[in-house]
């Protein structure tokens, strides 16, 4: 009989803070910039200059530790990590190796079999890189200091997820908690979220972890669910054929659906870490630790217990509502202002996500108000416009965050509620529909529909179809 | 007649002869100036900074002349002692024209106003070469001053140029510096000390009013001890480090070099600022160290570590040392023998602690941003080793491996860590000492200055020469040194004085007493410049 392999995985995330400026100088973090627009003598490595720590990262940093339930270090250091590379402008990166922010925590994650728990080791403060780009034209390469201390939080696992369904579950979680704090978007194409994936295999019962691989470029859910399978086959293959499997880092080719190794241990480098002797130990006290803890908001799970109670939504829409904070944010805004919460939610649900899959766009990218969302369900509501009218206004609403009351003023699309004009068209219409006509009154019910269509044609689309149909149905 | 004579009799300045008459712009008007002229025949070198700023204030002498007297000197003497890495002349002249006019506008009041000042080549100064005396350095032109450099500009000093030193600071003789050795002004076959030999022989040579410098184990105070002048490392945090390109970052101060303790108060007070730019920079409140030159020591109690005064000190600098210390003593303070623990543990604690910290500020240095680049290199990691390799000398490479070594994984705890450890064991003897005495006196080095090339040789002997002046750094104490003597020889001796943190005030009022005691102690050729200028006008009158 075959043998039985259990993975064994852990995640190294690294995740771009939203702070205004970088960790340690008062440079923009902003993206797409010239290169070097955003540098300082501090982030290049200028000789003379020296590194003052960006508070906001600290706080953001216990944010996401008192979230994953981690023990905040009252007195955490910044080391050096010392490696020589042209990104890297001073050839260190001022990290945290001995004293980390944050330590010992866990999240909570869903699974086939119910609720797991999954162990947080550490979360670390540390400084981004910049950007090598190679110009083959001059054949030369050239660097961009604009990410060059730009603040990262890594978060270490332990060693406690089993498949890659848990490893994007597990992702998943760390995505929302970030993003409800607002300490990071969290996007894996464009990098503010990148995961680096530790796995081994063993034999199920065995006590001991085999050897592990390091993956790196993994740049989307989908990517990191297939290295994960990838690496697994390979590490059993080798195992199978009494090969051993060699600690080393790989990377992995989304393309070629492969991966290959960068470095063994053997060639790992010797960082010589040791605390950064130009920053001061940071003292974090109980006060603002419980300021931190206080400024906490409602968390997704909390959120989706509300709503279900609150608003008495299908658990369909609340997982797509919750699915983002931003989303979340202008359901519950909308709602305030209409008072309408399956309405709003339907049009989030429905209209807002196909536009969103058609323009190729994340919940995070919505960019019009809740109150003109809200003003188009009153116009809705009052019957001042029919629902073709209303998503054509919503797409306008969507594109440009028109104000609908204005937008449906100014195009006229304001629903013809007047009898005698409607009561006109719908007359031109049985008289130029004979066959209909004839068909409905034969008893074909379905002909009525054709005969509503031709009215609302007539009229633009201003008509209210129940009132169409009542009056067709008055008049044969 | 009379008027050729006396222009020519003044050693500072470009004689008044028809071929100069276009570079000489007169401020003073026309003849009737020379009853002012012949009081200025006096050499306005012998001023000290404070001194200078004073008779600037009074309109006795321009900010321009006494930047023209300062290069006249340097012309005279920089040959035969090379203090200066970078001259920037025309940059002094341009700075003393907009310095004079402040000071006329009555905006710049203060004690430094149009004082000529020289800069350890270690400190960042703006479209200036800043090299640390080092190859690979050698081209880069900062984008900014140091915050030390600022306040001096903000204070009305004229920056002159840039003093030789140790490549990296890493050396107690500037002779590691890439460009070639600093000579005593005392005695030309001797060195200046080091790290900021440059600055400390400038000083003792008139080759600038003062100068700063930095001290990371000694390299403001041994070079002072060794020149006869006086040098000041303060507390740790007092000066910001913002611009000093760094050696051992948790030990690097920047302090004064100058002629006396007035000087070292005043200079002291305009560099000492709160520098949010600098996470170790402190907010002090009590930086008004010249308040502190009160000529009065008594009650005060000065310990004298028997350890300080062991094997391997000379014996005349022991006799200097302890003379002065009764001195003090006759001035009404209370001087007692002591034991302070762990001095042997300084030096090794020291050269690991230093040499780590080095080993990761000067990776920085690889010919990708700035500086020295190898001339032909094949890839990466090619390049980042011949750039380093030729572009570093053998002190600095000696500790970039020592530092990596002792950061290296497996040695870090054996090494690194306990370092740290002693580290904090030396601070708490001196917490200890401190509880009985306001002062601790001793010699600064167990030697005077020794002669040229006789160090280099024997690296292990050039780190024992630190003994006396490391620990204050690895506790971050505040210490003095100045002159209390020569020795048989004619070479300067150095008392070094050190007090608690935040304690500079006791320092410079023990200092301030002795010196008032002791009296001037004089510059080195001082009978040989009156026959100088003596020649000088033989020559022209004849």
């Amino acid at each position: 009989m075959a043998k039985q392999y259990e993975t064994v995985i852990g995640l190294e995330v690294h995740v771009e803070l939203a702070t205004k400026t970088k960790i340690f100088c008062g440079c923009s973090t902003a993206f797409g910039a010239e290169p070097n627009a955003h540098t300082c003598p501090v982030c290049t490595g200028m000789p003379g200059s020296l590194p003052v720590l960006n508070k906001q990262v600290v706080e953001y940093a216990m944010a996401v530790g008192i979230a994953a339930n981690c023990e905040i270090t009252r007195v955490c250091k910044f080391d050096r990590k010392n490696y020589f590379y042209p990104d890297n402008p001073q050839n260190y990166q001022i990290s945290q190796l001995y004293l980390p922010i944050c330590r010992n925590g866990y999240v909570e994650i869903e699974t086939a079999d119910g609720k797991k728990r999954v162990g947080i080791h550490e979360i670390h403060m540390e400084e981004d890189a910049g950007k090598l780009i190679h110009d083959e034209w001059e054949d030369c390469t050239l660097v961009d200091y604009n990410r060059s201390g730009v603040p990262l939080i890594e978060i270490v696992s332990e060693p406690d997820m089993r498949s890659a369904e848990e490893v994007i579950a597990y992702l998943e979680k760390l995505r929302l908690i970030i993003q409800y704090l607002g300490a990071s978007d969290c996007k894996l194409q464009e990098g503010s979220m990148r995961a680096d994936v530790n796995l081994s295999v063993r034999e199920v019962g065995a006590e001991k972890f085999g050897t592990r691989t390091e993956m790196k470029n993994l740049n989307s859910f989908r990517a990191i669910a297939r290295a994960i399978e990838g690496e697994k086959e390979r590490q059993i293959e080798l195992l199978e054929s009494g090969q051993a499997v060699v600690q080393e880092t790989r990377r992995w080719d989304d393309a070629k659906e492969e991966s290959y190794a960068m470095r063994s241990k053997e060639d790992a480098q010797d960082y010589r870490y040791f605390p950064d002797p130009d920053l001061v130990p940071v003292h974090i006290s109980e006060e603002w630790i419980e300021r931190v803890k206080k400024a906490q908001p409602e968390f997704r799970d909390e959120k989706m217990a509300r709503y279900k109670q609150e608003f008495d939504l299908p658990d369909y829409d609340i997982d797509i509502l919750t699915g983002t904070k931003h989303m979340a944010d202008l359901f519950e805004q909308t709602v305030a202002l209409c008072g309408q919460p399956k309405k709003v939610s339907n049009w989030l649900m429905v209209e807002t996500m196909r536009l969103l899959k058609e323009q190729e766009m994340e919940p995070e990218d919505i960019r019009f108000s809740p109150e003109n969302l809200a003003k188009l369900i009153g116009l809705v509501e009052s019957r001042a416009i029919n629902g073709t009218v209303a998503k054509e206004v919503f797409e306008k609403i969507f594109d440009e965050d028109i104000d609908p009351e204005q937008y449906v003023e100014e195009n006229g699309l304001k629903t013809v509620n007047d009898e005698g004009a409607l009561r006109k068209t719908v007359e031109d219409i049985i008289a130029s529909n004979p066959q209909s006509v004839e068909d409905y009154r034969n008893g074909k019910e379905k002909a009525i529909g054709f005969l509503v269509g031709q009215t609302m044609k007539a009229m633009k689309g201003k008509a209210d179809p129940g009132m169409v149909n009542k009056l067709l149905k008055e008049l044969l | 007649m009379r008027r050729e004579k006396r222009t020519a009799c003044l050693p500072y300045r470009v004689p008044l002869t028809k071929a100069c008459r276009g570079y000489w712009l007169p401020t003073h008007g026309n003849g009737d100036q020379w009853t002012d002229m012949e009081e200025k025949t006096v050499d306005i070198l012998k001023y000290t900074a404070v001194e200078l700023a004073e008779k600037i204030k009074a309109k006795e002498v321009t900010v321009k002349e006494a930047v023209e007297a300062v290069f006249a000197r340097i012309e005279a003497k920089e040959e035969s002692l090379h203090c200066y890495v970078t001259l920037d002349k025309e940059g002094a002249f341009q700075r003393a024209e907009e310095v004079q006019k402040k000071i006329d506008a009555g905006e710049l009041t203060g004690r430094l106003a149009g004082v000529p000042v020289a800069i350890k080549d270690n400190m960042c100064t703006e479209g200036m070469l800043t090299t640390c005396s080092s190859k690979i350095l050698g081209n880069f032109l900062p984008t900014f001053s140091a915050e030390a450099v600022r306040n001096l500009e903000k204070a009305g000093a004229v920056i002159l140029g840039k003093t030789n030193m140790d490549e990296f600071a890493m050396g107690s003789t500037t002779e590691t510096s890439a460009y070639g050795v600093t000579r005593n002004p005392w005695n030309t076959e001797h060195v200046p000390g080091g790290s900021s030999g440059g600055s400390a022989a400038a000083v003792a040579g008139e080759e600038c009013y003062f100068a700063l410098g930095s001290d990371t184990g000694g390299s403001i105070r041994q070079p002072a001890g060794y020149c006869g002048v006086v040098g000041m490392k303060p507390t740790y945090g007092t000066v910001s480090r913002y611009g000093l390109i760094a050696y051992g970052s948790s030990l690097d101060q920047i302090g004064p070099l100058c002629k006396d303790v007035t000087d070292c108060a005043a200079i002291l007070e305009a560099i000492s600022t709160h520098d949010p730019k600098d996470s170790t920079s402190i907010s002090r409140e009590d930086t008004d160290f010249t308040k502190a030159l009160v000529e009065d020591v008594r009650g005060m109690r000065i310990g004298i570590p028997r350890d300080y005064f062991g094997e391997g000190l000379d014996s005349e600098v022991r006799e200097a040392v302890l003379a002065a210390a009764e001195t003090l003593k006759e001035k009404g303070a209370v001087v007692e023998e002591f034991d302070l623990s762990l001095v042997e543990y300084a030096i090794p604690t020291y050269y690991t602690i230093a040499a780590a910290e080095a080993s990761s500020n000067l990776e920085r240095f690889d010919g990708i941003k700035y500086g020295y680049r190898t001339e032909s290199f094949e890839g990466l990691h090619n390049m980042y080793k011949k750039t380093r390799s030729e572009g570093f000398g053998p002190e600095v490479k000696r500790r970039i491996m020592l530092g990596s070594f002792v950061l290296s994984s497996g040695y870090y705890d054996a090494y690194y860590l306990k370092a740290l450890k002693v580290k904090a064991l030396i601070k708490k003897a001196f917490d200890d000492a401190f509880a009985k005495y306001n002062v601790i006196l001793g010699p600064v080095a167990p030697t005077t200055a020794p002669r040229l090339g006789e160090s280099l040789s024997d690296p292990m002997k050039m780190y024992l020469g630190d003994i006396y002046t490391i620990s204050i750094n690895l506790a971050g104490l505040p210490g003095i040194c100045l002159p209390c003597g020569k020795d048989s020889r004619g070479l300067p001796i150095g008392l070094q004085l050190i007090g608690d943190c935040f304690q500079e005030k006791k320092l410079i009022q023990t200092a301030y007493t002795y010196e008032c005691a002791r009296g001037k102690f004089g510059v080195p050729d001082a009978e040989n410049r009156g026959k100088a200028v003596q020649k000088t006008e033989e020559s022209e009158g004849r």
